[in-house]
């Protein structure tokens, strides 16, 4: 079913998508927040550009933009898949707590802030070029693969990633040596255990957007995981 | 202090200071900026500058917005273009008359406005073309802009009930309290051209919503619209105050607009150094820098402390023949920049974008601390 979305605003969009039932396609999307916001098994595909906070607690189900998303992409979603065919604005992933995002191009800042993980809930962002900087700011679980398929020439991430990180990872393929990692996180080679993990991710990107798996399979790849369980314990008190 | 206005129907004075603050009730940050602007000095209406906050209208509150445009007044482009809030009519006898002593006054009128729901407790808006006189400039030994400086300030300062909200040259500032698609109506701009102009929807968040605490905020050729909130703002106020400024108008972006005239003009910085000022790089992230740039902004850190702007920010400046976007550091605050053609655009959401350009190409986000300055060709404003 098809959806108009001019002259919606974004609760009369997301009553217009709740009523089309299993599946619909927005034709010009312009600027409604909160498409998806909290639903479940529903597939939506998106033509223009949504507002901010797409898929915010998403619960399930499958949201595809074919251009670029703005900030706040899957803002604390529990499960579900959104694929953004274009670049994601600031704080994609936002404390995302299930659930896949896959990004065909760049991410803005703060991609995967506060992201965390419990038991089989294990979130995943996947980001084909570059990210901004604070990527993975305060992460405490789940995994952020950034490809590096950019060709601008910048670091494939901005200033201070991982800063705060307690749990999960974010792995980067490329060259990461530009890029400065505060003292409590290491970034080291992926771990076979690790390579396993990000072998899946790396496949499906490929499969949603093109691209040979294989080719980039062959990395180098850099894993970046805190240092310890609690790495800040010495920081503001001695708990 | 406390604002008010007289309500023109029941000539009652009411207080407009009503709001309650940050903490009494849960208020999101918001605030939405825009703007475009022609490299070719090709002037546009303001239909579409108006047209790109509609997406952007949940950023707002109804209670701000605001537009900026350069090049309108091409027939009067040597004379300074103040635009004036005044309570009452005695008020802006009184103003008159002190705009006299100093300047020829070669056009005064109503600025146009459209009878609209949605506006209310209008006050009286005026726009005069000023050319200050030589003599005085010569009895107080200041340069015109340094003299139409000082009396902007006299009057935002002195003159209760009198607002200087626009005194640049061939530019002017439209703003009032009510939601930017709602003020870009009632003041006409789809007649006026412009090669550039910038927007604002205001949803205040410390500090009244009044109209003379609309955006932009603007002195001389420097006018600011602004998402976000100052940290540093005492810090910066007291700085500027020491230099003859003066905020009066309860709004944190205010001393932003001094900061750039006492950069860009008095100080004669150029954009790159006042962007330095403003968002400077951490120390750490100075201390890795190739030696030179690291120098660079260490001298500008040190010279200009106090003004540095903490906190979340995006910000346009506008000025004649060009405009400056930026982040604060940490880039608390969104912020899309695209071109198409001679035409550059800036907004806080692609959204905004593709309403003035569906085609727009080239869209990207500059980061913390990056400005992005967009210049006329010479010759073309």
């Amino acid at each position: 079913m098809d959806i108009q979305a001019k002259g919606l605003d974004y609760r009369a969009l997301n009553e217009a998508i709740r009523a089309a039932g299993p599946s619909c396609r927005i034709t010009g999307c312009l600027g409604q927040r909160f498409i998806g916001a909290g639903m479940s098994g529903r597939r939506v595909e998106i033509d223009g550009i949504p507002g901010n906070a797409l898929g915010a607690y998403l619960g399930g189900g499958f949201l595809t933009v074919n251009g670029n998303a703005q900030d706040a992409v899957g803002d604390t979603m529990n499960g579900g898949s959104i694929v953004v065919r274009g670049s994601v604005g600031d704080t994609a992933g936002y404390a995302m707590r299930g659930g896949e995002i896959y990004v065909q191009g760049n991410a803005g800042y703060r991609a995967g802030i506060h992201m965390k993980a419990y038991q089989d809930q294990q979130p995943v962002i996947v980001i084909g070029g570059r990210a901004g900087s604070f990527l993975g700011e305060y992460q405490a679980g789940g995994t952020i693969l950034v490809l590096g398929l950019h060709t601008d020439g910048k670091p494939a991430a901005g200033y201070f990633p991982c800063t705060g990180q307690h749990g999960g990872r974010v792995i980067f393929r490329g060259d990461v040596s530009a890029i400065r990692f505060p003292d409590q996180v290491t970034p080291h080679p992926p771990t076979e255990e690790e390579t396993a993990l990000l072998r899946p991710l790396v496949e499906r990107w490929c499969a949603l957007f093109g691209g040979d798996a294989e080719a980039l399979m062959d990395g180098p790849f850099t894993v970046v995981t805190p240092d310890s369980k609690n790495p800040y314990r010495q920081m503001y008190a001695a708990n | 202090m406390d604002v008010f206005f007289r309500n023109g129907k029941n000539a009652v004075l009411r207080k407009v200071n009503i709001m309650k603050r940050e903490g009494q009730v849960r208020i999101p940050s918001g605030c939405a900026i825009s703007a475009v602007i022609s490299r070719e000095g090709r002037r546009m209406t303001g239909e579409k500058i108006v047209e790109s906050m509609i997406p952007m209208h949940d950023r707002s509150n109804g209670l701000g917005g605001g537009f900026a445009a350069y090049g309108i007044y091409p027939e009067y482009r040597d004379y300074y273009a103040f635009h004036i809030f005044f309570d009452s009519r005695d008020t802006r006898k009184t103003c008159e008359a002190l705009l006299k002593e100093g300047f020829e006054i070669v056009k005064a009128e109503h600025i146009p406005i459209r009878q609209i729901p949605e506006i209310t407790d209008v006050p009286l808006i005026w726009r005069y073309f000023l050319a200050p006189m030589q003599s005085v400039l010569n009895r107080l030994q200041l340069d015109a802009e340094e003299y139409v400086a000082r009396i902007v300030t006299k009057i935002n300062a002195e003159l209760r009930g009198a607002y200087v909200f626009s005194s640049g040259k061939n530019m002017g500032t439209f703003k009032a309290v009510g939601y930017p698609e709602d003020v870009g109506r009632f003041y006409r701009l789809e007649e006026y051209g412009a090669y550039c102009w910038t927007a604002h929807g205001r949803y205040p968040t410390n500090t009244p919503g009044w109209w003379g605490g609309a955006h932009p905020f603007s002195l001389l050729e420097w006018s600011v619209v602004h998402n976000g909130e100052i940290s540093s703002y005492d810090a910066n106020r007291r700085c500027v105050e020491m230099f003859g400024y003066q905020c009066t108008l309860q709004t944190d972006t205010e001393v932003m607009a001094y900061i750039a005239d006492y950069l860009l003009r008095r100080q004669g910085l150029t954009l790159e150094e006042t962007a330095s000022v403003m968002a400077a790089p951490f120390w750490s992230t100075i201390e890795h820098m190739e030696p030179q740039e690291a120098e660079r902004l260490t001298y500008l850190r040190k010279v200009f402390p106090s003004l540095l702007l903490t906190g979340p920010f995006s910000i346009i400046l506008g000025f004649s023949g060009g405009l400056m976007a930026l982040n604060d550091r940490l880039k608390l605050r969104s912020m899309v920049v695209g071109e198409k053609d001679d035409r550059v655009f800036i907004s806080s959401e692609e959204a905004a974008i593709r309403v003035m350009e569906p085609d727009a190409e080239n869209i990207w986000a500059p980061m913390g601390g990056e400005p992005v300055i967009v210049r006329l060709k010479e010759g073309t404003y």
